[in-house]
């Protein structure tokens, strides 16, 4: 439910960036998600599709890049990823570790397309 | 050229829930420039979250309380609220599954915040998606009931690591359950290795005042509250 914010976040991220690089239409959208977070793919991808009609995103492909959780342990530092109910560092047998990874919620990239003349140094003129 | 038309890659690496991260940051600003400390408790639905405030509104006459009620529908958690005497706020989310930092700004001129010491927000029953959406609170308390049992931590990481306390509730179902207090206490210190984990009952007072002790201890009239 809370992916109908976040998507209108990411449209309005993605539409900045495209209208700053003077392009004429946003191909495909990078995001990244850890798995700590309580974002849903389908969810994102239902919103966007609802959402990017008339916008310089409309049509895009969505790409989700999930990240695992990481810990690093407290004991040996070691990093690792828990599984379900293993916790325990795979080194030293510690139990659980501070978070290291599995935060992440940002859009990383975006590709897009100069209609005029489709050369990259036109997408990237105006940045 | 025309016809192929390659696209280009442009790097963005934007964080997205920075517009909640804003208003939270102003709601901060705002709270802390009237010394109220704001404790948001986030649990699942039926854990005593109204019960442990209501105990706890009782047990506290000489703070100055006020509560914000998160649910998706219903009066039904401000109205028992209401019978304690302090000032309440009902946000009913509309099928949103946590409160938002706008959410909480809308409500906010309907308390007497110039007038509070401590400001209780119960969030929407879930363990899951409040804990992404920062409200500009001072503390995050994460409660459970023994009957949810004591691996909640493995399934549900990121709001044991995301919170200040933990309160374990419904301590008298002791004798009826599996519940294994040092099992729960030392999954949650894997994650969050600091946070104090305390067991009570709100019907019978077991362990209240430690509870009771912590927000005590936790209320910062006369200085900046800490941001996290």
């Amino acid at each position: 439910m809370h992916e109908l914010s976040i998507t209108e976040e990411i449209l309005r991220i993605v539409t900045t960036h495209a209208q700053q690089a003077g392009v004429a239409r946003v191909t495909d959208i990078y995001l990244v998600i850890g798995d700590l977070t309580s974002f849903i793919d389908d969810s994102i991808q239902f919103y966007f599709e609802l959402l990017s009609p008339g916008t310089l995103a409309e049509g895009a492909a969505l790409h989700f890049r999930r990240i695992k959780t990481r810990f690093r342990c407290r004991r040996c530092g070691q990093e690792f990823e828990p599984e379900g109910h293993n916790w325990t560092c795979p080194a030293c047998g510690a139990l659980g570790g501070d978070v290291t990874a599995g935060k992440e919620f940002y859009v990383e990239s975006i590709e897009v397309i100069d209609k005029i003349t489709g050369t990259e140094e036109a997408a990237l003129g105006d940045r | 050229m025309s016809g192929q038309v390659t696209p280009t890659r442009v790097p963005v690496v934007q964080k997205l829930l920075t517009a909640n991260e804003q208003v939270a940051a102003d709601n901060r600003e705002y709270f802390a420039a009237r010394h109220v400390t704001v404790i948001n408790i986030m649990a699942a639905p039926g854990a005593g979250k109204t019960t442990l405030l209501m105990a706890t509104i009782t047990a506290l006459p000489e703070l100055r309380i006020g509560v914000v009620e998160g649910d998706v529908a219903s009066q039904v958690d401000a109205d028992k609220i209401a019978t304690t005497g302090v000032p309440v706020v009902q946000i009913n989310t509309g099928g949103a599954c946590h409160l938002d930092a706008p959410m909480l700004r809308r409500a906010m001129p309907e308390l007497p915040l110039d007038d509070l010491d401590v400001l209780f927000i119960e969030n929407v029953g879930n363990l899951i998606c409040p804990v992404s959406f920062d409200l500009g609170q001072s503390y995050n308390v994460g409660l459970i009931s023994l009957p949810e049992g004591d691996d909640k931590p493995y399934k549900y990481p990121a709001i044991f690591e995301a919170v200040d306390l933990v309160i374990v509730t419904k301590l008298d179902l002791r004798p009826y359950l599996d519940f294994d207090l040092d099992r729960f206490t030392g999954l949650v210190h894997g994650l969050n290795p600091d946070v104090p984990v305390l067991y009570l009952s709100a019907k019978t007072g077991e362990g209240m005042g430690d509870w009771l002790h912590w927000v005590k201890t936790h209320l910062h009239t006369l200085e900046m509250p800490p941001v996290s």
